[in-house]
């Protein structure tokens, strides 16, 4: 099992305030060890996004430590452009840079952060490209795909640049419903393949698939983490309960 | 009713062209040119956290935009050289020249305009696109420069266009330092051959009509160049 692996993404006891009223983060604690695939679920509003976006460090958080392969987020001598990205983010909106083609897309962060040349960021992002079956685009403008094909590409960008994790926000929430399957065979064979990946879904189908944890957020609480099939035989919260019987009820 | 001899325009047009029109046209392209960089710059200072530059930047665009243009054109070509005979410790004053001095003013005050309309479409990229760049592990500055920057640009270049035709019809003012322009070198037959109504209504001509030519194009390029998005 992942868990006798070391901690890829440690959280102990994140706290994070917006403003001095309003607390968006409580007392946050868990991990992701390598190779482990996390699924996060709630409420809207509970803390999701927050919460995957300070693994990060894209948001600040006020108390706690957040350590990304054994780096200290909060240390002052944290390199944080570097250690993003070691870290692929895949968003609800996918936000690939519309004014580039999706070569460039592919191969700018692999240019300008890692310094690979043009001919090897090309290769690498031919390749990933070919791999979410979307080689046949590579001119185009990202206007010009689907949801569900910019999404592929998005996931392609972040694995171009070699991650050790991956963190989705709601990879698959913008997307017609015709749209879904494509992006989560993508995400299911990169599972299986071994990646460490958090996931912030709703879908529960993959989570059922390949997760091996499932965390229940609610009001900036992670109310339940726990191991795929416990969390879904005998969710002990009721709040999990409730969410769970809304969204698995269509 | 006097006479009208038209003719005029015809015989003078090659000095007209060549030494006022050319000016004319280089002065507005490398002031606008200049002017969008400074601004940009200016644009990107405005919107920085960091405590001096922000104000800094604001003063300088409320200042430019709170003088006369005319004012800052005559004052620059007079003081400038007294300036810099301060800053660089020479005995005289520093010789900028009248073509220099008309280019600095105007990328100077251009400046300020192009700093507000880059600061609205920098404004007006999605937070999420920043996210996606500091994701992949770019800095600030090539997130501005290779995400924000060429997308606010893109967005605002009808804008931009726009207020460089502007720009095009305000550099008549430089014959306050006694520059040829387009309007000089006109201004200057118009004296010389007592033929004021015939240059000036030419001259008029001439500006409406590169100015209302160059906006038509604005508009057809605004339809072409919106991104995809
Ligand atoms: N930049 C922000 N400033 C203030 N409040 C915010 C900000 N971003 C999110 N919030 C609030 O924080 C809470 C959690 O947001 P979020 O993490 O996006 O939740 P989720 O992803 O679970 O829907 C929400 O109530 C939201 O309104
Ligand atoms: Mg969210």
């Amino acid at each position: 099992m992942p868990t006798t692996q070391p901690a890829m993404i440690e959280l102990a006891a994140v706290s994070k305030w917006y403003t001095p009223q309003f607390q968006v983060l409580k007392d946050c604690t868990t991990s992701v060890s390598k190779g482990e695939v996390v699924v996060v679920c709630g409420p809207s509003g509970s803390g999701k996004s927050t919460l995957i976006k300070c693994v990060n460090a894209l948001e600040p958080f006020q108390a706690g430590t957040i350590r990304v392969d054994g780096v200290n987020l909060s240390d002052p001598g944290t390199n944080l452009p570097k250690l993003r990205s070691r870290i692929g983010m895949v968003f609800q909106h996918f936000e690939l840079f519309p004014h580039l083609r999706i070569t460039e897309n592919l191969c700018l962060a692999q240019e300008k952060v890692l310094g690979r040349s043009r001919d090897e960021a090309m290769t690498k992002g031919m390749a990933l490209l070919e791999r979410v079956g979307l080689k046949d685009h590579a001119l185009k403008y990202p206007g010009q795909l689907s949801g569900g094909q910019q999404q592929r590409v998005a996931i392609a960008r972040a694995l171009a640049m070699d991650p050790i994790a991956m963190l989705f926000d709601e990879p698959t929430s913008a997307l017609d419903p015709e749209m879904i399957t494509e992006v989560l065979d993508v995400m299911v064979e990169l599972a299986r393949e071994g990646m460490t990946m958090m996931v912030v879904t709703h879908e529960m189908g993959f989570a059922r698939k390949v997760a091996h944890r499932v965390i229940f957020m609610d009001h900036g609480e992670i109310i339940e983490d726990r191991a795929k099939d416990e969390f879904f035989s005998s969710p002990r919260s009721d709040r999990a309960q409730l969410f769970l019987s809304k969204i698995l009820s269509h | 009713m006097p006479q009208f001899d038209f003719d005029i325009i015809l015989k003078t047009l090659p000095y007209l062209l060549r030494d006022g029109m050319s000016f004319t046209l280089t002065l507005t392209a490398l002031a606008a040119l200049g002017g969008l960089v400074l601004g940009t710059l200016l644009a990107l200072m405005r919107l920085s956290t960091v405590p001096g530059l922000a104000t800094f930047a604001t003063a300088y665009v409320n200042l430019m935009r709170s003088l006369p243009l005319v004012l800052v054109i005559f004052w620059f070509y007079f003081l400038v050289p007294y300036i810099g005979q301060v800053i660089l410790r020479t005995e005289r004053p520093v010789e900028v020249g009248a073509f220099a001095s008309a280019l600095i003013t105007f990328t100077m005050f251009e400046a300020a305009y192009f700093s507000e309309i880059m600061r609205a479409g920098i404004q007006s990229i999605p937070k999420g696109q920043l996210s996606a760049g500091y994701a992949l592990g770019l800095t600030y500055r090539q997130v501005m420069g290779y995400i924000v920057v060429p997308q606010a640009l893109r967005n605002m270049l009808p804008v931009i266009l726009t207020q460089t035709i502007v720009l095009f019809q305000d550099t008549s003012l430089v014959y306050v330092i006694s520059i040829t322009d387009f309007l000089g070198a006109a201004s200057k037959v118009a004296q010389r051959d007592g033929r004021l109504i015939e240059m000036y209504l030419f001259a008029a001509l001439v500006y409406f009509l590169i100015s209302f030519m160059a906006s038509l194009l604005v508009k057809r390029l605004q339809a072409r160049t919106a991104i995809i998005r």
